[in-house]
């Protein structure tokens, strides 16, 4: 009767529970997610305090690099950004076939000159965020084409939306390291038009500083 | 248990068949290995943080056939910043040729430019008898100052709670030659 027999274990654990967490996790960051576009040009922000959130729907933003005549241009939103395109080729008299305008719409900013914007859309994305791939939009008086994507953007916005559209947000990301004089122009840029709110997209700083 | 009971519902034939009775356990090994993989994925390509923005309202840009209102402004109240190359600050109170305070190098940060700041917040409505007029300050970026020096110095008045600042373009020969690095 009593015989002790060496119990043996089972050497596999039960992983359900592991697995529970594993997934629920996974669920998580699936629904949280929101893909990390891989940016053309990396620009290192300066810090501040601010709390305030960068609003991500209908913003226009104006991307300043380190480099010579590095700017960018990005429309959050994607409908907005195809409507701009549209009305931007009409007033540059250029076409994009409807295979351009759709790679346009799911494609994050970009800094060429409009003659080479479709040059730039046909191309891998991997191939198209190389750095040095693009030059950046032209903004000086002579051809300022940044001003006119922005006033297309705004065009765009009310012609979707109709006139009561909500205006949209207006940003300028800059790196830290620029000099005054060129945030400057783009500020003058976005006040030519009579867009005297933005924001400036600044990294957050700790709790001491 | 992560079992599946694949014995019962046998019922039939009298129940002599008792062939099925153990129970077949799934190895969740890999499951879990594919689930671990995949947060690792969603964990590294997600950007959790959205970015942090500064709202920066600027007055009206002038057209040329409006008139020129002049406002006075007490100069008691004001402070002008004028910041200069290589993270260099100037600052002083009231007006350049008669000074209230200043003018004074400063850095930025905590223990710079903020002491002051803190100090005249605190000062300039005793003096002006009201607690409505604060301190007004003047920010001028010269040429040479880097786009981090506005943001810090916006970012002060954000931590000081300066109600009235504006940033001026305009730097007079007298205030660039303050930040201007001396020759030796």
């Amino acid at each position: 009767m009593a015989k002790i027999k060496m119990t043996k274990k089972a050497t596999s654990i039960d992983m359900t529970a592991m697995c529970d967490v594993a997934f629920l996790l996974l669920t998580f960051f699936i629904l949280t997610a929101t893909a990390k576009v891989p940016e053309p040009i990396t620009v290192d922000t300066p810090s501040s305090t601010n709390q305030h959130k960068l609003p991500t729907d209908s913003l226009v933003l104006v991307t300043v690099g380190s480099g010579k005549e590095n700017v960018f241009f990005d429309i959050k939103g994607r409908d907005i950004r195809v409507k701009t395109l549209e009305l931007m080729a009409a007033k540059y008299q250029l076409s994009f076939t409807d295979k351009q305008i759709e790679q346009f719409r799911l494609m994050e900013g970009f800094g060429v000159p409009i003659g080479e914007l479709a040059a730039i859309i046909d191309m891998k994305s991997d191939q198209r965020n190389k750095e040095g791939q693009q030059k950046g939009i032209p903004f000086d008086s002579i051809n300022n084409q940044l001003k006119d994507w922005i006033y297309t953007a705004r065009q765009a916005n009310i012609e979707l939306n109709g006139a009561s559209a909500v205006e949209l947000h207006f940003a300028i990301k800059g790196d830290a390291k620029l000099e005054y004089p060129k945030i400057r122009k783009i500020m003058d840029i976005y006040q030519d038009q009579k867009i005297n709110s933005f924001d400036l997209v600044t990294g957050l700083r700790g709790k001491d500083y | 248990m992560a079992e599946l009971d694949t014995g019962g519902g046998g019922g039939g034939k009298g129940g002599k068949v008792r062939s099925k009775k153990s129970n077949a356990k799934v190895d969740l090994t890999a499951m879990v290995d594919l689930a671990f993989l995949l947060i690792t994925f969603f964990m590294l390509t997600t950007s959790l943080s959205k970015p942090q923005s500064m709202n920066l309202g600027l007055p009206d840009k002038k057209t040329d056939d409006t008139p020129d209102v002049d406002i006075k402004v007490d100069e008691r109240r004001t402070m002008t910043i004028v910041m200069g190359e290589n993270n260099n600050l100037q600052w002083y109170m009231g007006l350049l040729e008669t000074p209230k305070a200043g003018p004074k190098a400063d850095s930025y940060g905590k223990k710079g430019i903020r002491v002051e700041l803190l100090k005249q917040v605190q000062a300039v409505p005793q003096i002006t008898g009201d607690p409505k007029k604060g301190l007004i300050v003047i920010i001028k970026p010269t040429k040479k100052s880097s786009y981090r020096n506005l943001v810090d110095v916006l970012d002060e008045m954000a931590i000081c709670g300066v109600e009235i600042y504006a940033i001026v373009n305009e730097i007079t020969p007298a205030e660039l030659k303050l930040v201007t690095p001396k020759t030796p």
